[in-house]
């Protein structure tokens, strides 16, 4: 079971081995978390990946390999997942993510279509087994990482942006469709943050580490916010940008 | 199926389960039968996951509800779920008062059998097990009378287990004649830790009952100043005219809830201050009524509502005599990180019992609210459990919401004889709690 301050015992993370699911892995492992699932797309990843989580802490660590680009197996990862735990399952972190260059994918049908997949389609499938099976146990969390880019689509990174931002609008139906199960669903919205997805992107401002990131997780965990902004003024940043007219928030965002 | 939101009285998280309310012992039976998972659960007033069960059954035993007649020895046997407010309804205008009682009136007996609770008159009386005749009790082997005498290996766990032994059905325990419904209360300001932990250790035993507030948020020479207050009670021919009537009910609600926040390291510190400087240097022999005195928090109905959504969580340790300096340091923590913590309440503990799960040991406790929001509060309780192990002391469960199963087993040396009587009544694990699931406690 979680504590007061929300850290798990038993925790699933899907995409386990991006750089802030291991530094939230890490710092889970460190608190409360006993038993970790780590689901990824690379075996030598995942074991890093999961190899830290035992350093941090954690008793039992096992790990399910899996391709986000085929939606059509995302229930199978996450009931893979929930049997390795054997256990409740007290929070399921949903970190898949794909970025890339926006350059190169925007003109590919296939590439274009891939993005898409890996951030919305894939995640989609997988939280509908995760609630499933959470609203069946009476209880647990879903932490599911979304993006700044996610509330208002910037012309630079509109295929990652736009899937994340169809991903998040849904968690938000998702969160309400959780009420009184027991069950609850957390977005993370971070800004950019120094990883290796987002290399090469160039330095704009209120650009954080994992750290930060994974802190104020940590945070939105105690709190219980249905949103958690990373750093926290981006939250009232966001709140004015969005509402920008589009030449000039096309000036601001894609200079 | 529809759920029921819980949460403990701290209002850390809330958890889903189904409610049932039994009024007898074949309904309960039936019950436990059935469901994969059952706690029970009064009032509510634990503070963490105790009586929580998310996903599984949450008996509330509020329809047990009788109270018997109380016999010229002062011994009555009451539901499970007669609060201790209920029961003193009843006995104080007879002349009898409860043998041990919590800061608020509003527990059950079955919940202040289940935490074991003890009261200002631990160092004299001890916790409620040792106040306790017999007890009705629903295992999911059946139901059982246990007493010192029967099955006392049962008795004896059932105390500080939490409820994880079986729905308490009944309890017959010895109540305490009193004369007045007054106390008469010596006060003392004393400017620090020290001070204070002196005053107790030196004078406690001529008072019946003694407590001490605690600031924990002032520092330096003043570091942890306090206000101590002791009584006993008062006898006619103490009083100039005497009454016994029973308590009344709170006067003042929080209506809603206070934005988080409300309580924050500032606010705090005025309040403590403004609290310490109000009372008096010195006081002899003052009377106060017994809820004045007993019952501070019950004066405010559903004071949790000021620590706001985010809750807020309370930790109790005790250490024995010879870890004294485990207080201080606590304290020192505190006050020297600055999360804010509202007045801390430290006390003697006499002599610990036989329950393998029961909380006090000889010496000192100290409990402390503490407001969820800090992002520092979660390092520095786990910082607390390491200073407490190394004190040889342990965290109550009626309070906790965030052990850890090791740190809870280093505590709770004797977690391995509560484990086989739960087996023994139990075997198919039924008996179950966020709490038990949290400390590893539901059996295997």
């Amino acid at each position: 079971m979680e504590n007061a301050f929300g850290q798990p015992q038993t925790l699933i993370v899907l995409g386990g081995t991006s750089d802030i699911a291991r530094g939230l892995t890490k710092k889970l492992a460190a608190a409360r978390a006993h038993t970790v699932v780590l689901a990824g797309r690379s075996r030598n990843l995942l074991d890093e990946a999961s190899e830290e989580a035992t350093t941090y802490g954690a008793a039992t660590v096992d790990t399910v390999v899996f391709d986000a680009k085929d939606v059509t197996d995302a229930g199978r990862v996450v009931a893979e997942c929930f049997d390795k735990v054997g256990d409740t399952v007290d929070l399921v972190v949903v970190a898949v993510g794909l970025m890339g260059d926006q350059f190169e994918k925007e003109d590919d049908a296939a590439l274009a279509g891939e993005v898409a997949t890996v951030n919305f389609s894939w995640p989609v499938a997988a939280l509908a087994e995760t609630r499933r099976r959470l609203v069946a146990q009476g209880s647990g969390r879903i932490l599911v990482m979304s993006s700044v880019a996610a509330v208002r689509v910037r012309r630079s990174t509109y295929l990652y942006g736009g899937a994340k931002a169809g991903l998040d609008r849904l968690c938000e139906g998702m969160a309400d469709s959780l009420e009184g199960t027991g069950v609850r669903l957390q977005l993370v919205r971070p800004g950019v943050v120094r990883t290796r997805m987002s290399a090469g992107l160039p330095n704009v401002p209120f650009t954080t580490d994992v750290d930060d990131v994974v802190k104020n997780i940590m945070k939105g965990l105690a709190n219980g916010d249905p949103v958690i902004w990373s750093p926290p003024i981006l939250r009232y940043l966001f709140a004015v940008l969005r509402h920008l007219p589009r030449s000039l928030w096309r000036k601001v965002m894609d200079r | 199926m529809t759920r029921t939101a819980l949460s403990g009285w701290g209002r850390t998280s809330t958890s889903y389960a189904d409610v049932v309310s039994p009024n007898n012992e074949s309904d309960i039976a039936t019950t436990l039968a059935t469901s994969p998972g059952v706690i029970a659960r009064g009032l509510g007033r634990s503070y963490g996951d105790a009586a929580l069960l998310s996903g599984g059954v949450v008996l509330s035993n509020r329809d047990l509800n009788g109270i018997g007649p109380i016999d010229a020895d002062g011994v009555v046997t009451v539901g499970a779920g007669v609060s201790i407010d209920e029961l003193l309804a009843q006995s104080i205008p007879r002349g009898w008062f409860v043998p041990v009682t919590t800061g608020t009136r509003q527990v059950t007996m079955g919940g202040a059998v289940a935490a074991d609770v003890h009261g200002k008159n631990h160092h004299v009386d001890g916790s409620i097990a040792l106040h306790v005749l017999s007890m009705r009790l629903v295992t999911p082997t059946g139901p059982v009378t246990v007493s010192p005498e029967v099955d006392a290996e049962l008795f004896w766990a059932t105390f500080g287990a939490m409820g994880l032994t079986g729905v308490l059905t009944s309890v017959t325990l010895r109540l305490i004649a009193i004369e007045t419904d007054r106390v008469l209360v010596d006060t003392d300001r004393l400017a620090n830790l020290d001070a204070v932990m002196s005053a107790m250790a030196l004078g406690d035993n001529a008072y019946r009952y003694s407590v001490a507030w605690v600031d924990c948020m002032s520092r330096g020479k003043h570091m942890g100043r306090a206000i101590l207050t002791r009584g006993v009670h008062a006898t006619k021919s103490d009083l100039e005219s005497s009454s016994l009537s029973s308590p009344k009910d709170a006067k003042l609600v929080v209506p809603f809830d206070a934005p988080s926040g409300l309580l924050n390291p500032l606010s705090v510190r005025v309040f403590n201050e403004v609290w310490f400087r109000s009372a008096p240097r010195h006081e002899e022999r003052e009377p106060q009524t017994l809820s004045t005195f007993f019952h501070p928090l019950d004066g405010v109905r559903d004071w949790n509502r000021l620590y706001g959504r985010r809750g807020f969580v309370q930790y109790q340790f005790c250490v024995p005599d010879r870890s004294s300096e485990t207080v201080v340091a606590a304290v020192d923590l505190l006050s020297s990180s600055k999360v804010a913590s509202f007045l801390a309440v430290l006390k003697r503990f006499g002599p610990a019992n036989r329950g393998p799960l029961s909380f006090p040991l000889e010496g000192w406790t100290l409990a402390l609210d503490l407001p969820v929001g800090s992002s520092k509060l979660s390092a520095i309780l786990d910082r607390l459990d390491e200073l407490v192990l190394e004190g040889a002391g342990r965290v109550y469960l009626a309070k906790d919401a965030r052990l850890s199963p090791e740190k809870f087993a280093a505590m709770y040396p004797r977690r391995g004889e509560f484990l086989a009587v739960k087996e023994r009544i139990d075997p198919e694990h039924r008996m179950s709690s966020d709490l038990a699931r949290r400390l590893d406690l539901v059996g295997r």
